[in-house]
């Protein structure tokens, strides 16, 4: 009887958390591995249009990024709302990209330097009048390989 | 006994520390790789003559500014486009040396000889929404991939994969030497039976 109430009446022992760090640096350390950091901030509407035939892009290392799109609503008092290109961190007309195209290709390793494509994210709003002239010059720097970068999903969701 | 109460050190805040170091990276976090439609821009010399292709081994397709699809003259949705696009490739009507022996298309005479012959000839507008150019671009990707599909399968019934994937399995980097070397000649041939031959105009100026 007595050793009943002993039980009973016994403090609960507190739930050992020791472990939580554990569990918790275990977490970290795979988001620390799969983590790619944005390297530009972004400054044009980027929403990309879908598409299913896709291929992926692998190895970063070869890969030139340009983006377009309108401004992102902070940037459009300075900069107007009619689409931009943006090459790194800042808005570039047309004739500059391809300086950009030969600037970035000589940054790349040599045996790389061949094999570059050139990623293009552009907004699915812009007119198609940009992206020619994008897609003019870079075959003028002979930048030929290009992936128009989508978003995985049917067609049928540019439709409105 | 003074040993025995002597105060544990506090961990309780470590899980706070690692939790703060968590939430960063989940934020910066971009897992996912990127994909896209891939192609190859035509190199910039200008050709002095071009060569004379029969008219009805060109399929056009044009997207006008108002974002709507003209194949061949005629107003077409663009669900309509893939199957479109298969039946034109897939015809065979050729005779003779033209002719396409895996072809099943209905050997039309008026539509494309030879698949390798077949050339669908894309324009756009500088109106035309990127969109809109991205589904009809990914539309015809899909008709090429379908009829590239069926030959792999074909050719390949044992290998339980389809030019699709067999393709994006080559292109993985971590793909041993051998099964590329493997993959190579198979995915070759079916490219060669149905050559993807999509050229694309200078957009036309809106007035």
């Amino acid at each position: 009887m007595s050793k009943f109430k002993k039980k009973k009446s016994g403090e609960l022992p507190a739930i050992s958390t020791a472990s939580l760090p554990d569990i918790v640096f275990m977490l970290l350390f795979f988001f620390m591995v799969a983590t790619v950091m944005r390297d530009s901030t972004l400054m044009v509407v980027n929403v990309l249009p879908a598409a299913d035939q896709t291929q992926k892009l692998d190895k970063k290392d070869r890969v030139m990024y340009i983006y377009a799109g309108k401004p992102s609503s902070r940037y459009q008092d300075k900069y107007g709302s009619s689409a931009k290109i943006q090459l790194n961190d800042k808005f570039a007309s047309v004739g500059e990209v391809g300086a950009f195209i030969l600037a970035e290709r000589a940054a790349k390793r040599q045996e790389l330097q061949n094999v570059l494509t050139t990623s293009l994210k552009v907004d699915g709003d812009t007119k198609m009048g940009l992206i020619t002239d994008i897609k003019q010059e870079l075959r003028k720097v002979n930048a030929l390989k290009i992936n128009y970068t989508t978003r995985v999903g049917d067609y049928s969701q540019n439709m409105n | 006994m003074a040993k025995r109460s002597a105060p544990e050190v506090n961990a309780g805040s470590m899980a706070d520390i690692a939790f703060l170091l968590l939430i960063f990276f989940l934020v910066t976090t971009t897992i996912e790789t990127d994909s896209g439609l891939n192609r190859k821009l035509p190199p910039m010399e200008d050709q002095i003559d071009p060569p004379i292709i029969k008219e009805k081994n060109i399929l056009t397709v044009v997207v006008n500014k108002n974002n709507q699809l003209l194949v061949e003259e005629k107003l077409l949705e663009v669900d309509e486009l893939r199957s479109t696009a298969v039946e034109f490739l897939d015809n065979g009507g050729g005779q003779g040396e033209e002719a396409c022996n895996y072809c099943r298309g209905k050997k039309n005479p008026s539509s494309s000889d030879n698949p390798d012959k077949a050339i669908i000839s894309l324009k756009n507008d500088r109106e035309t929404s990127y969109k809109i150019y991205i589904a009809v671009q990914n539309e015809l990707v899909a008709a090429y991939n379908e009829l590239r599909n069926r030959e792999f399968l074909r050719l390949n019934p044992t290998m339980g994969m389809n030019f699709v994937e067999a393709n994006s399995k080559y292109n993985d980097p971590r793909t041993s030497e051998e099964v590329r070397d493997e993959l190579r000649p198979k995915l070759d041939e079916v490219k060669k039976m149905f050559p993807q031959k999509l050229s694309e105009a200078e957009p036309s100026k809106t007035s």
